[in-house]
């Protein structure tokens, strides 16, 4: 199958590019040009042709939670949202430990043909922070990375052992930093919000010190660590100490934490109910400027679809989490704006940086490079509602807005595997 | 955000779900209200056609006796029939969701719906799933809101002090955990108190308290200084000991309310306390029972702020 995409304004964050254009696909592969007439051409006059967007996080909810979501509706979701590889954390029941779910779990996504699915295994079995996984084995399966998603890991000495381990092999670990004993119980930002609606909080000195313990550990081990979904300026602080200093580290932070705060949670809403939970606008700023800046790496979806009726529970009930991979693109290109960057700019946040953490060859446009591809329109309105999401979870704070930028076409491996209708 | 959930597009008020965003003259209205059925209250035939008819359903998801009762009180008074469900111990446990327990409470055409939660916000969601005409009063949701009690303080404290614009009120204790305390302090705020203090240990002051328009005391002597009004908060016996506090007797030491610290505040000082007391904790049993006490009258005055509540919401 050969495939063309004509007269389009391609972007590639990778080398720079944006100018007005062809891009050519044989063999699943971006290629110089076309032998003969091809099998297909897409117009993509008006529309932006780029990198499939590269998402560090979406949880599909593969094994164990079919309830909330089932593969097929997540992958259909991150495909219609323009991405076309997805790491997926280990969370999942039974937990991302052993070799043999990581197999089926990367079957069953092959046999959908539709994103890329890179499994991040579990650091620890059970995720239960006491004894560590047979990483070599995972890695050979097919983790690209070892985390402890959400899960608590309290007893610093085995955090200590696994960086250790995993640093013997290269292998990178995702940490999310946050001490348990501190953010115990909390389920909002500790601040004058929380205050007033009398929630219990998590001060933001909660991921601070674990961040502190995490880079003490980097020192110690060499371990390569990606920090996940930084929640507070003075991380962003600390990362880009650390950066300046030359540790092996990178970070990413959740797209709804850059647009955001405590403030919006209103009169308890449980959409706004995350982990990491949203901080001050103070907080929220100095997220946005370190993802400008470079200090955070990229952005993710971090995408949690969860059932209606664990949304509709008093605040501190409801489960956390939000639905993101449809609103990845339009919330990216909403902060981009925000910010007045070039277009290349923005998405180097969502298609080469990411690819980099990950260490894939996708994310960029250069001859030879997997055909993962999205073409959008960066002004059409995205009005997100229910209907309009494919994801089984439709748990957004951004429910009733319209947001700009719609996908119209995702390829992976030279395939169309997405094209609105 | 969305617009006040309790006020109607009249701005009149449909829910009573906190304090805070209840504009000065529903807040007075409230209070006015109130005055008027304290004389009910006292005489022979204590009932007022209002709610004849209706259905008040007390829907306690936390156990409670005394303002479970208070509002049985005040619904009766007011010629409703009055249903109570201790849901803690029914459906609940059976696993039933709150918005499953409240549509089916509905379909029993319910009128009003006195809630009591644990978790804060609650009884924002079931406000945002009844019908047009059912009305829900919150009576207690976890650490946020107690807005009938601090109506109450508020009645109370007119009661005695008359004017808010030049009193100092003292509220002293467990503010971290205490619904009463933000209710108060809301509609303190409200009618333009110029100072309100809180008064308590680290640990139980909640991060960033003074965004909510107050100032905080460490040091309860220094606190009571010149107060025209104290208020006393409930320590729930589960935060006496462990990483909040010592023990009740070092509490007691720093921060309970006897003559000799009350003797600080102004010689025409009230002191306030929500109930159930734990004398010798939070209070000596000579202050409770002293001059300086109005403990019981705010018992009094709480049923008549109930029964206004109840006939601004639903009265016809």
């Amino acid at each position: 199958m050969t495939i063309l995409i004509k007269n389009g304004r391609v972007i590639d964050p990778a080398s720079g590019r944006d100018a007005i254009g062809d891009i050519s696909i044989a063999d699943g592969r971006v290629c110089e040009s076309l032998p003969g007439k091809p099998d297909r051409v897409i117009d993509a006059e008006g529309l932006v042709v780029a990198p499939g967007l590269i998402d560090l996080s979406a949880r599909l909810r593969e094994p164990g939670y079919e309830y909330k979501a089932t593969l097929e509706s997540e992958m259909d979701a991150a495909v219609a949202g323009g991405v076309t590889s997805l790491a997926c954390p280990p969370d999942t029941d039974p937990v991302l430990d052993e070799p043999g779910l990581v197999d089926m779990l990367r079957r069953r996504a092959k046999a959908l043909s539709r994103a890329r699915v890179y499994p991040v295994g579990a650091l620890t079995v059970k995720l239960a922070g006491e004894r560590l996984t047979e990483m070599a084995e995972l890695a050979e399966a097919g983790c690209v990375a070892f985390s402890h998603a959400n899960a608590p890991l309290s007893d610093t000495q085995v955090l200590w052992r696994a960086l250790q381990y995993a640093a013997t092999f290269d292998f990178a670990v995702w940490l999310r930093a946050e001490d348990y004993a501190l953010a115990r119980g909390g389920v909002a930002h500790d601040g004058d919000v929380a205050t007033r609606l009398g929630l219990p909080g998590i001060p933001a000195f909660a991921e601070t010190i674990a961040l502190a313990t995490v880079l003490e550990l980097v020192r110690a081990t060499g371990a390569r660590v990606h920090v996940c979904r930084l929640s507070s300026g003075a991380a962003v602080h600390l990362m880009r100490e650390a950066k300046a200093e030359g540790l092996p580290v990178s970070c990413d932070v959740g797209v709804h934490y850059v647009h955001l705060s405590e403030v919006d949670l209103g009169y308890f809403d449980s959409h706004c109910r995350l982990v990491p939970p949203l901080r001050s606008q103070r907080d929220r700023d100095a997220l946005s400027s370190g993802l400008a800046d470079g200090t955070i790496d990229c952005l993710c979806s971090d995408h949690t679809p969860v059932d209606e009726d664990q949304k509709q529970l008093p605040f501190a009930e409801a489960e956390p989490g939000a639905t993101g991979l449809e609103l990845l693109l339009p919330l990216t290109l909403k902060w981009g704006a925000q910010r007045k960057l070039p277009l290349v700019e923005t998405l180097a946040r969502i298609t080469s940086r990411p690819a980099r953490i990950l260490g894939v060859q996708s994310g960029r446009l250069a001859h030879g490079a997997p055909a993962d591809i999205v073409i959008f329109d960066p002004h059409a309105p995205f009005a997100v509602h229910a209907g309009s999401l494919r994801s089984q979870g439709k748990n957004t704070p951004f429910l009733g807005y319209e947001l700009e930028g719609r996908v119209r076409y995702t390829l992976v491996a030279g395939n169309l595997v997405f094209e609105l209708a | 955000m969305q617009s006040n959930p309790q006020l109607n597009e009249h701005g009149e008020l449909r829910h009573l779900l906190s304090i805070e965003g209840l504009p000065r003259d529903v807040l007075g209205s409230i209070l006015d209200t109130a005055a008027s059925f304290v004389g009910v209250t006292e005489r022979e035939v204590k009932k007022v056609p209002i709610l004849r008819g209706k259905s008040v359903f007390n829907l306690f998801f936390e156990p409670s006796t005394r303002t479970r009762t208070t509002f049985e009180i005040a619904a009766k008074r007011l010629s409703a029939d009055v249903i109570n469900l201790n849901v803690a111990a029914s459906s609940q446990t059976k696993g039933e969701s709150l918005l499953d327990t409240v549509a089916n409470l509905s379909a029993m055409q319910a009128d009003v719906f006195i809630v009591r939660h644990a978790s804060s916000g609650a009884p924002y969601l079931i406000a945002q799933h009844v019908k047009p005409h059912e009305h829900v009063i919150n009576a207690g949701d976890g650490r946020h809101a107690h807005p009938t009690q601090g109506l109450l303080d508020l009645y109370t404290i007119r009661h005695y002090k008359r004017d808010f614009s030049r009193l100092c009120v003292a509220i002293v204790g467990d503010v971290l955990h205490s619904r009463v305390a933000r209710s108060l302090i809301h509609g303190l705020t409200t009618l333009a108190t110029p100072e309100v203090r809180v008064i308590g240990p680290q640990t139980l002051i909640p991060t960033g308290v003074e965004s909510l328009g107050v100032r905080v005391f460490h040091d309860m002597r220094e606190g009571l200084r010149g107060a025209d009004v104290v208020v006393m908060l409930r320590l729930q016996s589960e935060r006496m000991r462990g990483a909040l506090l010592p023990s009740a007797q070092e509490f007691f030491k720093h921060y309970g309310l006897t003559a000799e610290k009350l003797a600080l505040a102004r010689p025409d000082a009230i002191v306030m306390h929500p109930g159930p007391m734990n004398r010798g904790v939070e209070i000596d049993s000579a202050v409770a029972d002293g001059p300086h006490s109005v403990i019981l009258p705010q018992v009094t005055f709480g049923i008549a702020v109930r029964m206004a509540v109840m006939s601004m919401v639903a009265g016809t």
